[in-house]
């Protein structure tokens, strides 16, 4: 679009105005929630003085801590899990044809538009009655835990995966495959040489989705998990709604850090080996 | 090349024809499957089946003891969805998510359409910096709207400078507009920018000649041809904030429940399974529906 | 000799498409061979089918004598130059072209030996480290053709391989190539549809139209007696004169004159006298000499093309093309000069009408 559409004069200035107040909508709630971090009033929403009490209480509260431990770890195996299980997934939908193929790609796209609520609530449902079954069957009563709460975000995961990497799939010359075949390779090596280093960069921003959606889960993980497994999100929500200190403004920040920095990582990671990647690919015809 | 060759190849020329074609085929198809069956198999046991547990739950009824049982079957559990108290949350949840995508147009269609007249560069470092708080913690961005509007918080203090008193906008359904608003913006920007974008500005520099006036021709040519991307932002913040449970917990309190909590309370509290789960599959099968409209209006090209 | 590719009857059926059609054919080793025709006619399909990317729906392909229908492309001794040259682009030049090597476990010091050879022949000295996208369109050909090569194979297969190069370039190369398969000495089978492409590279032509093989010849057999209309329309320009086939050595055109021409067919038979326009000699209106075919006409365009000039002569029944060298002894006719076409006996071809 060019710019020869831009309109001057009082249109202009409205339009320009709205973007900086839209703007500032975004992010003054963010940088408010800063500031308050450093209030050494009771209450969290009034400015009572700098201090970084509340960022030395969360240094030794136990509770956080422990809760930043089991959702890295549930986080770091789910991502891995659902990796590995979306790219093949991607891969047998791209690349494939086989029967149940429809039912499959269907499957795949519900993760996505399913409601968190109606996801929690089948998740439990699911649990609790596979329990009782096999407390039934086998006399042994296994409990909710660590393993529910990764196994329901693998659930969800490998469709937010293997759509990221499926459109990497998607935009792979196909005659590359057919050219390693043509020089010896055997399906597997075409793979290795060929394929995986190119959708290398799907694998690794579908990865990243993945660990961000885990990292970020609140419904789903509180119906799923059981004592010892509270992740962060869900010990946080709890404190919410219990009462509301200035310490959830530093725990606040905290993971709002730790979000910016996974996302520009993230962004600076893609964007370099995405470079890298277009300039590869792009292969003119000219002298 | 005699033709004594040619006779001897045709007799045990069994290697190639429709029938290796297809054995080729279905050792594709094998391969194919094998490659899907941990993602396949993984999703029927963990998804596809809990759902169905879900759906046929919402058949059962609650006995006395609160237990959800199968003694009884039936469709008890969708017709008192129709009743009067659920059919409030749901009317409740649908005019509050209906106001929020309102809203969220408002704000978004001036400022889509000032990114979508900025040059490449400035363009891209605007639609990153609406990303960017985006991609943050869900959770700590309601929780912000909390501090900002409880007592005591900052718009409280601006107000009572002015003197116009104490504000608490907390716990009520303006809170929640609010926090919803905040959330799915982004959801509403994108597709709208992205609709804007793709015009060809030459149609409405023709119009100007044809209208003479800025306005007209906004409304007859650039509102038109942006539609697409208006009625996908709308299905992407409308659909969200239907089933929000985050945001009115945080924001709401407790007064009226919407739709995300009540079906939560359900299985939680009052202990209505059949209820909770014929209502978790009605919401699935509206969004479901609403997100073919999506998909049918070109979403998927945006 | 054995054949170098030798396919009998061979067919391949997409659901009720016939791609190719009961093709028979023998490509001598050591041949460069073309396959042409207009798109869709069938001649990549079996391009493919002899690299292995596809398999026959029926009929027989051997590669020096063995059978090879149903192998893989990773089985044969085969190696294709694609159209979009399919360069991996994560690998230098030097990988690219030690791919195929390194897939078949081939000791490292004579992979690095045989890949420097490779570079030598396609003359790409220097660029080893070199990213596909950092090479023009002809460097980024050499490397496929180098990355083909470099495995020795038995057969070299070429789609389309001029295709993306602009008009220059595309001249020299067709050159190179024909040098190099001679210095290589291994069949090439390369397909395009640009006629002047087979004639210039191929040692032997095949022609291909909706999936049948027409004709197979040396390109100066294909040019001077093509098989059919399609052929002798498709290879140059021609011109086709309705005739029936009158006696043994006789045949009437459509305004009765009587042309010498033996084979033709039975009495009868409706055929059409293939006169390229080249071959059409223009005289002055009853200035032909006796015993030579003569079609009175009237110029009705001249246009000048630097170094030929083309006329547009309309006869009673059709226009008729002719093409004269811009020479000084040949003379210069006018629009609306009457003349007569006569053509010399052996310059023209008759074909089923």
């Amino acid at each position: 679009m060019s710019t020869t559409g831009r309109r001057g004069g009082v249109g202009g200035w409205l339009l320009a105005g709205n973007g900086g107040l839209v703007l500032l909508f975004l992010y003054a709630p963010i940088i408010l929630l800063v500031i308050f971090s450093f209030s050494g009033a009771k209450d969290p929403g009034v400015w009572g003085g700098f201090t970084l009490d509340w960022y030395r209480d969360l240094g030794g509260d136990r509770n956080v801590q422990k809760a930043i431990g089991v959702s890295v770890r549930v986080a770091l195996v789910s991502t891995i899990v659902a990796t590995v299980l979306g790219t093949m997934a991607a891969l047998a939908l791209e690349r494939f044809e086989f029967r149940g193929k429809r039912i499959f790609d269907a499957l795949l796209y519900l993760p996505i538009i399913i409601p968190d609520v109606t996801m929690a609530v089948m998740m439990l449902l699911f649990f609790t009655k596979s329990f009782d079954l096999i407390d039934a069957m086998f006399g042994t009563r296994i409990g909710k835990g660590f393993a529910t709460v990764v196994v329901s975000h693998v659930a969800f995961n490998i469709a937010f995966v293997s759509v990221v990497v499926r459109a990497r799939v998607a935009g792979m010359d196909s005659t590359l495959e057919q050219a390693a075949a043509d020089l010896y390779s055997t399906r597997w090596q075409a793979f290795r040489h060929v394929t995986l280093p190119l959708i290398m960069p799907g694998v690794l921003g579908g990865s990243l989705l993945a660990l961000t959606l885990s990292l970020d889960d609140v419904v789903v993980t509180q119906f799923v998990s059981g004592p010892g497994s509270t992740t962060l999100p869900v010990y946080v929500f709890g404190l919410i709604r219990r009462d509301v200190t200035p310490l959830i403004n530093a725990v606040s920040v905290v993971m709002l850090v730790a979000s910016l920095v996974l996302v520009v990582a993230s962004l600076v990671a893609q964007r370099a080996s995405e470079g890298r990647r277009r300039r590869e690919l792009i292969i003119t015809g000219e002298e | 090349m005699g033709l004594d060759d040619h006779d001897r190849d045709r007799e045990r020329d069994v290697s190639v024809g429709e029938e290796a074609e297809r054995h080729l085929a279905a050792a594709e198809r094998r391969r194919g499957l094998l490659l899907a069956l941990p993602a396949y198999a993984y999703m029927v046991v963990f998804f596809a089946v809990p759902l169905v547990i879900v759906f046929a739950y919402s058949f059962s009824t609650r006995s006395r003891t609160g237990d959800p049982t199968f003694s009884e079957v039936g469709f008890d559990a969708y017709r008192k969805l129709a009743e009067p108290l659920i059919r409030n949350v749901a009317v409740r949840s649908a005019i509050l998510a209906g106001v929020t995508t309102v809203i969220c147009l408002l704000l978004a269609y001036p400022f889509a359409y000032f990114v979508a007249t900025r040059k490449p560069t400035a363009r891209n470092l605007l639609l990153v910096a609406v990303m960017i708080p985006f991609w943050t913690n869900f959770l700590v961005r309601n929780y912000a709207w909390r501090v900002i509007l409880s007592t005591g918080g900052p718009i409280s203090g601006v107000t009572e400078a002015i003197g116009l008193g104490e504000t608490d906008l907390l716990f009520s359904r303006t809170a929640v507009v609010i926090g919803l608003v905040y959330s799915f913006l982004p959801f509403m920007i994108l597709p709208m920018y992205a609709s804007i974008e793709r015009i060809d500005w030459q149609l409405v520099e023709a119009s100007r000649d044809l209208y003479c006036s800025g306005w007209r021709s906004f409304t007859k040519v650039v509102l038109p041809l942006s539609m697409p991307g208006v009625i996908a932002g709308s299905i992407l913040v409308f659909v969200p904030s239907l089933g929000a449970y985050v945001t009115p917990a945080i924001l709401g309190g407790n007064k009226e429940p919407l739709l995300g909590e009540y079906i939560v309370g359900q299985f939680l509290t009052a202990r209505n399974w059949p209820v909770g789960a014929s209502l978790s599959f009605v919401l699935m099968t509206v969004m479901l529906g609403a997100t073919l409209v999506y998909f049918r209006s070109g979403g998927k090209n945006l | 000799m054995t054949a170098a590719v030798s396919m009998r009857s061979v067919t391949k059926r997409f659901d009720d498409v016939t791609a190719v059609d009961s093709v028979d054919l023998d490509i001598a080793d050591g041949e460069f061979f073309a396959l042409l025709g207009p798109s869709g006619c069938g001649k990549t399909t079996t391009l493919r089918m002899i690299a292995g990317l596809e398999i026959p729906s029926a009929g027989s392909l051997k590669i020096f004598g063995d059978e090879v229908g149903t192998l893989p492309p990773n089985k044969r001794p085969v190696n294709t130059v694609f159209q979009n040259y399919a360069l991996f682009p994560h690998m230098s030049v030097a990988d690219n072209i030690g791919f195929g090597l390194k897939m078949q476990k081939v000791a490292k010091p004579e992979i690095a030996e045989r890949v420097a050879q490779a570079i030598a022949l396609v003359r790409l000295g220097g660029m080893e480290q070199r990213r596909p996208s950092q090479l023009s369109g002809g460097q980024q050909q050499r490397v496929a053709l180098a990355r083909a090569l470099v495995n020795r194979p038995k057969v070299l297969l070429l789609d389309e391989p001029l295709a993306a190069l602009d008009l220059k370039l595309r001249q020299g190369m067709q050159l190179e190539l024909k040098a190099l398969q001679r210095e290589v000495g291994i069949t090439f089978v390369f397909v395009t549809h640009d006629q002047e492409e087979a004639l210039s590279m191929a040692d032997r032509i095949g022609v291909m139209g909706d999936g049948r093989l027409l004709q197979i010849g040396t390109p100066e057999a294909i040019y001077d007696a093509p098989v059919d209309q399609f052929v002798a329309d498709f290879i140059g320009r021609s011109n086709f004169l309705p005739a029936t086939v009158a006696s043994a050595d006789e045949v009437c055109l459509t305004n009765g004159a009587r042309i010498a021409m033996g084979g033709a067919g039975s009495v009868g038979d409706h055929v059409a006298i293939s006169l390229r326009p080249e071959r059409v000699e223009i005289a002055g209106r009853g200035a032909v000499p006796f015993g030579r075919p003569s079609l009175d006409g009237t110029i009705e365009s001249v246009t000048f093309l630097g170094n030929s000039v083309v006329y547009q002569v309309t006869l009673d029944w059709l226009t008729v093309e002719a093409r004269t060298e811009n020479r000084p002894s040949v003379p210069r006719r006018d629009v609306g000069d009457e003349v007569s076409l006569t053509w010399r006996d052996d310059a023209v071809a008759v074909v089923p009408g």
